[in-house]
């Protein structure tokens, strides 16, 4: 019952009615455009019985969106990896002209909705687009293809690990990677016995943000992907399939799965954080 | 002559004394220049092709009016609701201690980490005639689903988090005793939120509400399901990027997603000029 803490505890009465009120309001609200559709997602999902929710996992075409899904993280978070490390020791150990506006270009897809980058890629990669012509000519399929899907879903996770991983190794500085040079390590010595371990808890943690946003992208990869049928359907496609179909409990078995790695994210995020707070 | 040369040293050569800085710009310029840049110059490309009188044609036209007056009219309606709704959970999940606190505070990042075609289905589902919340909605004579507000609840839950992450750091860091002073000279509560809280986290709530403001106005997997997508209705702007792709109308497509990411951008210069302020207000370079 303590609550000597809070402002607000050893004040009037008025002031306590006000704060139930508040704190009232803000369950009902969380509880109504929060809570509630989330876990109406299982209980749609399973409301056919669990063999029928079984069923609608393993229907080929969901099946086969799970696995393109799958394979579409497994290629971008890698890269992100790489390419978000790469960018961090870039801007953050060496200063040259232009390194505001290069961050700036790495964090522009977090401003730009993912339909206009859809757009952009289709008016590149398009038979009519800026290199179509060429590549229709070397016989090169980018889009309605798996490319252009991971294209397009390296474009919309581009920034999260830079994001993550920068701050802390700009607040870290370089005196333990230089007193390394000094003694004789090599660049990737460098790399993995100083820094990697200074930082790996915010690379998990933006690699896991990515992964999240590539396994749930919707407006870029309908875009660009045809949503062909077992074909180039990831898992958000073929929910709005399922949802066309009138499939309704079919569609929340599927949204289902992504909600569950949703949650996942959600906890290994609150792990992290703690993590990262402490490397600060 | 010694001092001189130390501080002459760090805008030389000696800041590039770690190894890799080739390595690390070929990649990073190469990744940028491919899976960003490329792609949006053939965009801004497009549009200087389309030429403005033909360009400002297209943007006229019923059609796109009605879906670019629809997107921003929902949006502004999503994030009055997050304005408020966000200021509300800042406050309460900073001032006060209570038992649920923390499911509350993790509740706010559901949205982001929740796909947006997820949301999207959950909501359609939610509000549809024989849904939880049509059922009681519908016989009072409020439609939400295939109409307006259907659109605006859409963005609403894409853009929660935002107000909320934004003012809650401001508000956690407030200095104590500007309350307590106000307090003792016999301040109401709303009096104190209104004259000495609310400036100061002003700057951190207007980055907050325009930065939910621009995620509302580019939704498009949340808003597709639940809106019904009629044209010059329910059809929101980026739907009808795609729909003039699949049309094969490259020029109408190009020109609205154009015009879109103008607005996302100016937006994005409109929150940087407030971090900027409210930085240099709390004494940070």
């Amino acid at each position: 019952m303590r609550a000597a803490s809070t402002p607000g505890a050893l004040a009037p009465r008025e002031d306590r009615t006000a704060q139930y009120v508040l704190i009232g309001l803000a369950f009902l609200g969380t509880a109504f455009i929060v809570a509630v559709p989330l876990a109406y997602i299982f209980w749609r999902a399973l409301s056919d019985g669990v063999a029928a929710f079984a069923a609608n996992i393993i229907a080929p075409d969901t099946l086969h969106a799970i696995w393109l899904t799958s394979v579409v993280a497994l290629i971008t978070v890698p890269v992100n990896i790489v390419i978000g490390l790469s960018a961090a020791w870039l801007i953050a150990r060496f200063t040259f002209p232009g390194r505001k506006l290069l961050l700036t270009i790495i964090e522009l897809p977090f401003s730009i909705s993912p339909i206009i980058a859809g757009v952009c890629y289709l008016l590149l990669y398009g038979r009519q687009g800026l290199l179509g012509p060429t590549l229709g000519a070397a016989d090169i399929q980018i889009l309605f293809a798996l490319p252009g899907i991971v294209l397009v879903t390296l474009f919309v996770t581009a920034p999260f690990v830079t994001r993550e991983v920068l701050p802390l190794m700009q607040a870290q500085g370089s005196e333990q990677e230089q007193a390394a040079l000094t003694l004789g390590a090599t660049g990737f010595q460098i790399f993995r016995l100083v820094t990697l371990p200074n930082i790996r808890w915010a690379l998990l943690y933006g690699a896991v943000l990515a992964t999240a946003r590539a396994v749930g992208e919707f407006g870029a990869v309908s875009v660009v992907s045809g949503s062909i049928r077992g074909q180039t359907n990831t898992l958000p496609l073929q929910i709005e399939l399922l949802f066309n179909d009138l499939n309704i409990v079919g569609a929340f078995a599927a949204a289902s799965t992504l909600t569950l790695i949703a949650l996942i994210v959600l906890i290994v995020k609150t792990v992290i954080e703690g993590r990262v707070g402490r490397e600060e | 002559m010694t001092t001189l040369a130390i501080t002459a040293a760090p805008s030389g050569r000696t800041k590039r004394v770690l190894p890799g800085f080739g390595l690390t710009m070929g990649l990073t310029l190469t990744y940028v220049g491919i899976v960003i840049l490329l792609p949006v110059i053939a965009l801004m490309l497009k549009g200087a092709e389309i030429g403005p009188a033909r360009f400002w044609e297209i943007i006229t036209a019923p059609r796109a009016m009605a879906a670019l007056r629809l997107t921003v009219t929902a949006a502004v309606i999503a994030t009055i609701f997050n304005a408020l709704y966000g200021l509300l959970m800042a406050w309460v999940l900073v001032r006060y201690r209570f038992p649920g606190r923390r499911i509350l505070d993790a509740m706010m990042d559901i949205p982001f980490a929740l796909p947006t075609a997820v949301a999207g289905l959950s909501l359609t589902a939610l509000f549809s005639a024989n849904g939880w919340y049509g059922q009681l909605l519908e016989p009072a004579g409020i439609k939400v689903v295939y109409t307006i507000w259907g659109v605006a609840i859409a963005m609403c839950f894409t853009s929660i988090p935002f107000v909320v992450r934004t003012v809650q750091p401001i508000l956690e860091d407030l200095d104590p005793q500007l309350e307590e002073a106000a307090r003792s000279l016999g301040a109401t509560p709303f009096t104190i939120f209104r004259k000495v809280v609310f400036p100061q986290i002003l700057p951190a709530f207007l980055i907050g509400t325009t930065i939910a403001f621009a995620r509302s106005l580019g939704e498009f997997g949340a808003v597709i399901f639940i809106a019904g997508n009629l044209p010059m209705k329910t059809e929101i702007a980026s739907l009808l990027a795609v729909i003039r792709l699949e049309e094969y109308d490259y020029n109408g497509a190009a020109a609205i997603a154009l015009t879109l990411m103008l607005i996302a951008l100016i937006l994005l210069a409109l929150s940087n000029g407030l971090q900027w302020q409210m930085n240099r207000r709390r004494g940070q370079p």
